[in-house]
């Protein structure tokens, strides 16, 4: 395992980069905690896998340095990195049989036999394919191959670090939960150092102790699935993770007032003069549905109920409100007013969010 | 208009893949196949299109026997999890596609792509090439092109499977609206409850082949009528245990019991399965009369606003959803409570004896 260090890594995939623009990654200074799980999570084109493929050797940044503890990497072979990698689809030998396939990487460095033997059926409890070990993969389901695919990347214990792309995409949902939650344990077992890209917010924030959020080509924000849901530092944040994603409102704040087009709120923090664009963003989570006369008026289109509680889709200033409703709450024609939970309530200039000082 | 499956059944290699089904979806309304990869979703789509001639039975369209008809000569359109577009023709060429193969006039093709184009957002795009959009996109040209010739029947086989889920969140809320307005008949897998619910519709559940349940999709949702479809429409899936129910008590796990109270008490001595989904699982105590389960915390999971509980209790798995962040230990025993007004009580076979109280509310 080791630490693994981004010095001003940037990269383009063109030849003679002339502005930001044809960066497909920029500027970027980072360091990889040894034995944390790492997500990368964005939209396509957003420059995660440019950078996984960086980690782990198969594309050379064309700037800046990799370092893996002290080792400079930026030029070594894949090969050379000692890393382990699960791709989205599931790579396993057919031929072979379960236990084959997750002695390989054992065997190849010339493993003990004895250890062999001991950390494959480690292995096999914790993924839970004991009943199959002797089953040629050949005929398994998608989801049990990569499930051995997932094994396999965790089968060594002296990796650098273990890179995931998309792992997950091509399992069913109830599928995913147990191997989200086998990754989990055995993270909590082995430390070892983790970077998951993923496009799924659900999956990035519940497997990482750190995300990190990218976005054209730029990491965004580095936080804890707390933090990002709590203190997006960027709207683009507030959109992307949660569904649906933060509300953004104009509004113009001065000290501690926000005005919403006439409707006045005290925020909690008190902020200096903000020049450029000024946005309040609050989560459908902290928004509450009240009575007509309680708050600001809204007009709801539609009312959708998806499972654990109900989304309402409204519209406040020709934008769009989304507000989250518990399942037991009935919405009647007079709640078209909302509140919202002060303290949850984030200030953005020109996307990016300000905090102000606490009014003690 | 109506398509009709009577008695259909399908067998490949000795293998059931569809068991005797019966089903009629009407003009105008979104229908939606849910369940797990290989349940026979898929299958189901192929024979509707006629892709496939099912072992047994017939398919009617508007009550006219279309079983065995080519699907060249049905007016139907299918899109796939791949979105597959024509890489070298522009957007408005790969819309007016099957219009140019039907031989329509270029005046009439023209009015047909723009008006989709549209409905579908690529009015400003008509001129480019698939690979110069954004992946939903792409998708939208596909669906674009599924929807332009007027099929009556439109078959999406997971459209939004391969697309980022923000995109995958415009798309789901467009698309019951471009099939509000074409009047066709919708017909859209997916293995997402999530997705099911959000489209709305009507909902078909499918498990192994079998149609467990079919409905209205919310209520099919707070209401499955046995412990398949309570399974299949569930994310993450509804939460089971054995009980048994002696006198006055309820017993459970390693001879745990509780006091029989109200949907409760009108059962028959007997073992049963409980089902409870994992949201109604809590940390506190809310309800004097809630059940208390010390159960095994094997992981938890943080989203940022909620956290995953993953429990063993006696033989059975659980994962409890309660809103906030908690920091709890792994490996160690943990209390919930569960409110018996959100128990659902299945018979051993799994068909429904009652439902929960708080969903018969509804």
């Amino acid at each position: 395992m080791a630490k693994i260090t981004l010095s001003n890594l940037a990269h383009s995939y063109i030849s003679n980069p002339k502005s930001e623009k044809d960066y497909a990654l920029r500027r970027l200074n980072h360091e990889w905690e040894d034995g944390a799980a790492y997500a990368l999570l964005g939209p396509s084109g957003c420059g995660k896998s440019t950078l996984l493929n960086i980690i782990s050797g198969i594309l050379t940044p064309s700037e800046g340095r990799i370092l893996f503890d002290e080792d400079d990497v930026t030029f070594a072979d894949t090969a050379d990195r000692n890393i382990a990698q699960v791709f989205q689809f599931p790579v396993v030998y057919d031929t072979m049989t379960v236990r084959q396939n997750l002695e390989f990487p054992l065997k190849n460095r010339g493993a003990d036999p004895k250890y062999i033997q001991q950390r494959v059926a480690s292995i096999a409890r914790s993924i839970q394919v004991e009943d199959i070990l002797d089953k040629k993969a050949q005929g398994l389901t998608a989801d049990a191959k990569q499930k051995i695919s997932l094994g396999r990347g965790m089968v060594r214990e002296d990796v650098n670090a273990i890179l995931f792309d998309e792992p997950l995409t091509v399992i069913d949902p109830h599928m995913k939960w147990e191997l989200r939650t086998q990754l989990k344990a055995l993270h909590k077992e082995l430390k070892h150092t983790m970077i998951f890209v993923t496009h799924d917010q659900t999956e990035a924030l519940t497997f990482a102790d750190k995300v990190v959020v990218m976005n054209e080509g730029n990491v965004v924000q580095i936080g804890t699935p707390e933090e990002l849901f709590e203190k997006p530092a960027h709207t683009f944040v507030g959109y992307f993770i949660g569904s649906p994603g933060m509300n953004v409102f104009d509004a113009e704040v001065t000290g501690n007032i926000a005005n919403l087009q006439g409707n006045k709120m005290e925020l909690k923090q008190t902020h200096k003069k903000l020049s450029g664009k000024t946005e309040l963003g609050v989560r459908p989570e902290f928004i509450t549905l009240c009575e007509e006369g309680m708050g600001i008026k809204i007009d709801i289109v539609r009312v959708e109920d998806v499972a654990h509680h109900k989304i309402v889709r409204a519209i406040y200033n020709n934008k769009d409100v989304n507000i989250i409703v518990p399942e037991d709450v009935i919405i009647t024609p007079t709640m078209n007013n909302m509140t919202f939970d002060m303290s949850r309530v984030n200030v953005y200039v020109n996307s990016w969010l300000v905090e102000g000082e606490e009014i003690s | 208009m109506s398509l009709q499956l009577e008695n259909v059944s399908m067998k490949v290699d000795g293998q059931m893949h569809i068991y005797n089904t019966n089903l009629t979806l009407q003009k105008g309304t979104m229908n939606v196949l849910l369940g797990r990869t290989s349940s026979g979703k898929t299958t189901l789509m192929r024979i509707m299109a006629g892709l496939d001639v099912p072992t047994t039975g017939k398919i009617l369209w508007d009550g006219v026997d279309v079983t065995g008809m080519r699907v060249q000569d049905r007016k139907i359109a299918m899109v796939y999890q791949q979105f597959i577009n024509y890489p070298s023709m522009s957007v408005y060429d790969n819309i007016a596609a099957p219009l140019r193969l039907m031989n329509k006039d270029e005046l009439e093709i023209d009015e047909a792509v723009k008006k989709t184009a549209g409905l579908m957002r690529l009015t400003n795009m008509l001129d480019r090439k698939p690979q110069e959009l954004s992946g939903g996109q792409q998708q939208r040209c596909a669906l674009a092109r599924s929807l332009v010739k007027g099929s009556g029947l439109v078959l999406l086989d997971e459209p939004l499977a391969n697309l980022d889920y923000k995109l995958r969140e415009e798309l789901r809320a467009e698309i019951p609206k471009m099939f509000e307005e074409s009047g066709a008949i919708f017909v859209y897998a997916t293995t997402e409850p999530e997705e099911a619910l959000l489209l709305g519709g009507n909902v078909t559940t499918l498990w192994e082949g079998k149609i467990t349940q079919v409905g209205k999709t919310a209520e099919v949702y707070h209401n499955p009528n046995n412990a398949t479809t309570a399974k299949v429409f569930s994310n993450p899936a509804m939460n089971f245990l054995e009980i048994k129910k002696e006198g006055d008590f309820i017993y459970y796990g390693k001879n745990e019991k509780t006091p029989a109270t109200h949907a409760l008490a009108k059962l028959k001595n007997g073992r049963y399965k409980a089902g409870f989904r994992p949201n109604h699982l809590e940390l506190k105590k809310h309800k004097e009369n809630a059940i208390k389960f010390t159960a095994h915390l094997d992981v938890t999971e943080i989203t940022g606003s909620e956290t995953f509980l993953h429990m063993s209790y006696d033989s059975e798995t659980w994962i409890g959803l309660v809103h906030g962040v908690h920091d709890l230990e792994y490996d160690s025993d943990l209390s919930v409570y569960l409110d018996s007004s959100h128990i659902f009580i299945f018979a051993q076979d799994g068909d429904l004896l009652h439902t929960a109280s708080y969903a018969e509310k509804r």
